[in-house]
């Protein structure tokens, strides 16, 4: 398993390479550069400004230079947001964001479990129907509607949680955590109860049950360590769910994360801080996929790492 | 509920006899109520988006300054009341609908196209050429699909064409795959030696015969690919990077209500009622295609 760990770490990396080379060149295919902005600047300036950055080299030359940083672990400086390397803004911004990733994550899997085999177990009882049209909303509300509407009804409305300003505190947290929460919420206990409603089926699983273990026992012990499979092999692309939502909620309720600096990189042609965030996060999407792929064979006896 | 749906359809189905696999598809999504219901919900907002606001005596930008922030009153010329610039809620919700939807419908069509014909040549070639084209497909499936579309996005400036092209090119990659693995089983089918043997080139055979035949399997998804499409769009216009004002799609209109909580929460409830309708039955449906149409699901 150590050998197949580390084989799919060395075949990232051309994954990686690829993702930083095509988004390189998309942006700088994209008309505009970070200076070409609205505020007035003499060409002198202009040419003196692209030449401190490399801008004026030519294309491959920066690729080059660029990648060479990466090795290095270094990111370059970012042109919007002055006096900071990439390197420290991501720094800055990503224990907040993990932060708020994490716990969403832990509230998604944790809570679409339950419903999941709530649902199984009660299977056509109001349980099942409440757990599955929480799923549906979960699955057709996006969570740009869900955010702002949530801070309608809890912020104003009711006026039970704050609306801005952050400072990082758990009545802060919850409206964020929830709505990134909510669309895993619903993936997780779709997997789960179908996942459920065929494992209480099996062999095994009746043979626990004539032992005479209790239902419950049944459950806990045997039925669940089959039918979290699917959930577990899930987590990756949950991860990427997670990140992709990261940038709306961050938005959404102002908090300082490194989702935002995507946005402001593309508007701002920031190309190093776009490239930076793309790449670290492309990165964490690829370190989530591997983890669930070894959880899965550590679980799963039937996976095998050829 | 799709499972309990589909068991009396097929009771209906398997005593008759000569009912082609079609026509017994089709009943079975007929029998499915939810996936009945929700194309009709869905036929009726695309109505009310496309052809609706040509009977309203105002046009969707047009400022009625005597009723600036009018209040719902279903008895009015502002069924659902004007927003503080003295413009029909209502029409404005309906007329950027237009804009979501057609980009959904589009989308689809198009990514359906370039991933049918994407795999089916990549099946069928097969070797190096099938092993490098899906490995593009494997790394571009990597990455999150917002990143890409954005970086799309940006590249070709902000208009209406870059947002779709972004859309498809984040979206034409699963059916691909899906296609891709029908072509390779065709690959060795008896029809195509046929072809083969009566002299037919790689590409004639690609397009009149693996791509339609491929077809089939990637159209099961193609009312989820609507869904992703409209989905994205929004996602985008709403973080300020897809449709640019003055025009206007339901993700502009629900990140505009999203600042105007505090004062008028019906611009950004209206649209997002909209929006979340159209999920939701596009939701149903796509359950019910599956249902009625996946022959792995029988």
């Amino acid at each position: 398993m150590f050998a197949y760990a580390v084989r799919r770490t060395i075949g990232s990396v051309p994954t990686l390479f690829a993702l930083t080379a095509i988004t390189f060149i998309m942006m700088r295919i994209a008309p505009g550069g970070p200076f070409s902005g609205n505020r007035r600047i003499t060409q002198d300036a202009l040419a003196n400004i692209e030449r401190a950055y490399h801008l004026d080299e030519p294309l491959w030359l920066q690729f080059a230079r660029y990648m060479w940083g990466v090795l290095h672990f270094d990111f370059g400086p970012s042109m919007t947001y002055r006096d900071y390397t990439v390197s420290e803004l991501i720094r800055a911004g990503f224990p907040t964001s993990l932060e708020v990733g994490m716990w969403a994550m832990l509230l998604a899997t944790l809570t679409g479990i339950a419903l999941g085999i709530a649902g199984a177990l009660r299977r056509n009882q109001p349980v099942d129907y409440i757990a599955g049209a929480l799923a549906m909303t979960g699955l057709a509300i996006p969570i740009f509607v869900i955010g702002p509407v949530l801070q309608l009804f809890f912020g104003l409305q009711l006026g039970w949680l704050p609306l801005t300003d952050w400072p990082g505190d758990l009545a802060h947290k919850i409206m964020p955590v929830v709505t990134l929460a909510l669309p895993n919420i619903a993936y997780v206990s779709r997997l789960m109860r179908g996942s459920m409603i065929e494992t209480v089926r099996t062999n095994y699983v009746r043979t626990a049950r004539a032992k005479g273990i209790g239902e419950w026992r049944t459950i806990v012990r045997h039925a669940f360590k089959g039918a979290i499979l699917p959930v577990v092999a899930y987590l990756g692309p949950a991860t990427a769910v997670t990140i992709t939502g990261s940038i709306v909620v961050e938005q959404i309720f102002q908090i300082p994360g490194i989702g935002r600096y995507f946005v402001t990189g593309a508007n701002n042609r920031d190309y190093p801080l776009m490239l930076g965030v793309t790449l670290f996060y492309g990165a964490i999407v690829i370190f989530a996929n591997l983890l669930t792929d070894l959880a899965r064979g550590l679980l799963d006896p039937k996976v095998s790492y050829e | 509920m799709s499972d309990a749906a589909a068991a009396p359809a097929d009771a209906v189905v398997a005593p008759r006899v000569g009912l082609s696999p079609f026509r017994a598809s089709l009943r079975r999504f007929t029998a499915n109520h939810l996936a009945v219901v929700s194309s009709f919900v869905l036929l009726f907002i695309a109505f009310a988006c496309f052809v609706s606001p040509f009977f309203f005596p105002f046009g969707a930008d047009d400022a009625d300054f005597d009723n600036l922030s009018a209040p719902i009153d279903l008895l009015s010329a502002h069924l659902f009341g004007t927003d503080d610039l003295g413009r029909d809620l209502l029409l404005r919700v309906l007329v950027s609908g237009r804009v979501s939807l057609a980009l959904g419908f589009f989308g689809a069509v198009v990514s359906v196209f370039i991933s049918v014909l994407y795999g089916a040549t990549a099946g069928y070639l097969g070797g190096r050429i099938d092993d490098l084209m899906m490995r593009s497909v494997d790394i571009l499936l990597s990455v999150p699909f917002i990143f890409l579309a954005i970086v799309v996005n940006v590249m070709l400036g902000k208009n209406n064409t870059s947002l779709f092209i972004a859309v498809v090119v984040t979206l034409w990659l699963t059916p691909a795959v899906i296609a891709r693995g029908q072509a390779v089983s065709l690959r060795n089918r008896e029809f195509i030696e046929a072809a083969r043997a009566g002299g037919m080139t790689s590409f004639q055979i690609i397009l009149r015969h693996i791509a339609p035949n491929s077809v089939n399997v990637v159209i099961v998804y193609s009312s989820l690919l609507v869904l992703e499409t409209i989905l994205t769009e929004s996602f985008l216009s709403f973080l300020g990077l897809g449709v640019q004002p003055p025009a206007a799609s339901w993700g502009t209109l629900i990140a505009e209500g999203a600042q105007k909580i505090e004062t008028d929460p019906r611009v950004l409830l209206l649209p997002g009622a909209f929006l979340a309708a159209v999920l939701f039955c596009l939701n149903y449906i796509t359950d019910g295609l599956r249902d009625a149409f996946d022959p792995n699901e029988r």
